[in-house]
């Protein structure tokens, strides 16, 4: 049998990709289909194979549930607020006005690079019931303390706000891109039809940028549902689950609790559902 | 002169010598690798050192890891066959990794041991699983009651409690006089219920642990007294991560009592610097039927031998020595660690301190908690659905069901093993 040449070029990286995403891939599908936890750990003899219990199980665990609600509560708001937040960031940094443009672009990109452990503890302080900033100044405006992190109701706005505020920047980095593309003859031509600033940004501004917000619209919503550092570093996915996210979820079973084969279960489960989304969302562009 | 050129020579090479032997002491000793965790493994250099002066053939490699990191760096290490030959574990831990065959039995060698009658009966026990001892005790950690003194006596309340009811009222009436909270339980814990439900006798599983029993009605009474004490607002439903500063809270007289452990003392003592020491104090838990003390929890930890060690007699002796009473001591002077034996106790560092004594008198009343690996999964439920009961999430009647269900759901293959006698 010969092979194309072309076979060859390519043979180096499919084997990286076949050792290194493949196999690992197929062996957690393989393991979601038993029940692999600490006593198979010991002796495999103790392995059972169970089919699609896991899968039957998840959706039968209240646990999943929580978990499931809330990652789809980030997802639906932490999402567009921070693609709102970080289009209107890199409108106002790019704009003609705005002097000292690479200084308030670098500003508003450190939250990006700061690690989220370091974020989490001064943000554990600015929300702390009785010392905390943030009581401190609506205490100003005479409303009463909020216990941010310690009520269920609240836990979640507080943890969507301070990861909004620390990943904004990185799509407004793209969106700058994206602006900086379009040709500023349009704008000109624009203006010279007579178009104000309103009708400017909808009829240049957005169509031209829609390739890009598909792109920030995906990363985001990809980078949303695997939700993990913030509850984890925060509140442990309290108080009484409100913060719980799947990925948490699936950390602590397979990694507190050794339980890999129900946790490759949630993991295919999450699987499932990014990719439902993210063909949702190509499928909203083309139309 | 051939005399100082001869010398030259020489001197250099000794110092040579010197200089190899003390990079590398005894080329040829048997090196044990010992594993600890949190505060103790910050000192566990210290007392391998002394280890290594006494035993020159042997050389300790420490490893210390942080508390937060060592139950996965251990499964890490067993799933990878790089278990060290000594390790530090958690009380809880230990049928874990009984269950994974991971630990020595060391039964045999505690038995020559003299130090084996010195041990309290509660703490011992803790580290036996089936009829294996899989560990010797390292320190105790069981969790007693911290006291305001000066506010307790303000509202008339003249001795720490004997009982739930004493405590209840005292607690009632610490709280009327100063119109807040009494007492601070953290709501995401699941120590004090499991305390209260042990006290009144509750068994927690059935069936030789096969099942869960927390629709018992000594569980149900012990979880409906617990409950109470937010439900009455004597203590605010706060989890430990949202009270900023208990010690301050504490000082200021915000709560005047709380159930804590042995951490706390040394702690309290250093941040309460402005807290005249006689205005707090501690005691021992009060029971249910007033019997003195109440059962507390057996926690800590203890010093296990991985059975795949190739090193096992040097381990051994690296064990029996950090258990020795002049080296509990020592845990204690460098951590506060409470010695897990009765020598220890009758050191004049803890023979004196009356704060410490309230320890040394719970340890006559200690229980382990079940001793299967299940079990810490089943108590992060227990916190959980204790958090929802006393946050009026949840009816408590329901969130026992559902906790019920749960702990059977995780025994499930518990009992598939226990069927096959396997």
């Amino acid at each position: 049998m010969r092979f194309n040449p072309a076979f060859w070029f390519v043979a180096p990286a499919l084997a990286l990709l076949v050792v290194f995403f493949f196999l690992p891939v197929g062996a957690a599908l393989g393991l979601s289909f038993t029940d692999f936890d600490i006593y198979a750990l010991a002796d495999i003899g103790r392995l059972r194979f169970v089919g699609l219990d896991n899968y039957r199980r998840l959706f039968g665990d209240a646990e999943f549930w929580t978990a499931l609600r809330n990652t789809l509560y980030f997802v639906a708001v932490g999402g567009p607020l921070s693609v709102l937040v970080s289009l209107a960031a890199a409108l106002l940094v790019n704009h003609r006005l705005t002097p000292f443009k690479g200084l308030f672009r670098s500003l508003l990109f450190l939250p990006v690079v700061t690690t989220l452990v370091a974020v989490a503890v001064v943000w554990r302080y600015l929300y702390q019931p009785r010392y905390g900033v943030l009581n401190y100044l609506l205490g100003g405006f005479g409303i009463g303390p909020v216990d941010w992190l310690g009520d269920p109701d609240w836990a979640m706005p507080a943890i969507i706000l301070m990861a909004v505020w620390k990943n904004f920047g990185f799509n407004m980095i793209v969106f700058v891109a994206g602006l900086q593309n379009i040709p500023e003859s349009l704008y000109e031509a624009a203006s010279i039809d007579g178009a104000g600033a309103r009708q400017q940004f909808l009829y240049i501004t957005l169509p031209l940028l829609a390739p890009t917000f598909l792109f920030v619209a995906v990363i985001t919503m990809i980078g949303h549902f695997q939700w993990f550092a913030e509850p984890y570093v925060m509140t442990q996915g309290g108080p009484a689950g409100s913060t719980l996210s799947i990925v948490l979820l699936m950390y602590q079973q397979g990694f507190r609790w050794w339980n890999l084969g129900y946790t490759s279960a949630i993991a295919f489960v999450l699987f499932g559902m990014v990719f439902l989304f993210a063909v949702f969302l190509a499928w909203l562009k083309r139309r | 002169m051939s005399r100082t050129r001869n010398r030259c020579p020489r001197s250099i090479l000794l110092a040579c010598a010197l200089i190899l032997s003390g990079c590398q002491p005894a080329e040829n000793a048997e090196v044990v690798e010992f594993w600890a965790f949190g505060s103790e493994g910050e000192v566990a250099h210290e007392l391998a050192g002394e280890f290594e002066r006494l035993n020159p053939e042997i050389r300790v490699e420490v490893q210390p890891i942080p508390w937060s990191a060592a139950h996965e760096k251990l499964l890490t290490a067993y799933a990878g066959g790089n278990l060290p030959d000594v390790f530090q574990l958690g009380n809880t831990w230990i049928a874990e990794f009984a269950a994974l065959r991971a630990l020595e039995d060391v039964a045999p060698r505690f038995e020559s041991s003299a130090a084996k009658h010195d041990y309290f009966e509660g703490i011992l026990d803790a580290a036996v699983v089936g009829e294996r001892m899989l560990a010797v005790p390292w320190y105790v950690d069981t969790r007693i009651l911290f006291y305001r003194r000066d506010l307790l006596g303000a509202a008339g309340v003249a001795l720490p409690p004997r009982s739930w009811d004493a405590w209840f009222d005292a607690m009632a009436r610490v709280r009327d006089r100063q119109n807040g909270f009494a007492v601070f339980l953290p709501i995401d814990e699941w120590e004090v219920p499991v305390i209260l439900a042990m006290q009144r006798g509750a068994a927690l599983l059935k069936d030789g642990n096969r099942y869960g029993d927390f629709l018992h009605t000594d569980f149900r009474a012990a979880f409906d007294f617990y409950l109470r004490w937010f439900r009455e607002k004597l203590a605010p439903s706060e989890t430990s991560g949202q009270v900023a500063n208990l010690y301050r809270e504490f000082g200021r007289g915000d709560f005047a009592a709380l159930i804590t452990g042995p951490w706390n003392l040394g702690e309290f003592r250093r941040r309460l610097a402005d807290l005249d020491a006689s205005a707090w104090d501690t005691a021992p838990l009060p029971s249910f039927d007033g019997s003195y003390p109440g059962i507390s929890l057996a926690g800590g930890a203890s010093l296990a031998l991985a059975a795949g060690s190739t090193r096992k007699e040097a381990a051994w002796k690296l064990i029996e020595f950090l258990t020795a009473p002049p080296q509990q001591i020592r845990l204690y002077r460098l951590t506060g660690d409470l010695p897990p034996g009765r020598t220890a106790w009758s050191d004049p560092v803890l023979a004196g301190d009356h704060k410490a004594q309230s320890f040394r008198r719970q340890m006559d009343r200690l229980l382990p908690p079940p001793k299967i690996p299940e079990w810490e999964r089943i108590a992060s439920r227990i916190a959980a659905y204790a958090e929802k009961a006393a946050r009026g999430e949840m009816a408590p009647s329901v969130a026992l069901e559902a906790l019920n269900d749960e702990a059977d759901r995780i025994l499930e293959k518990r009992r598939w093993l226990l069927e096959r006698g396997r």
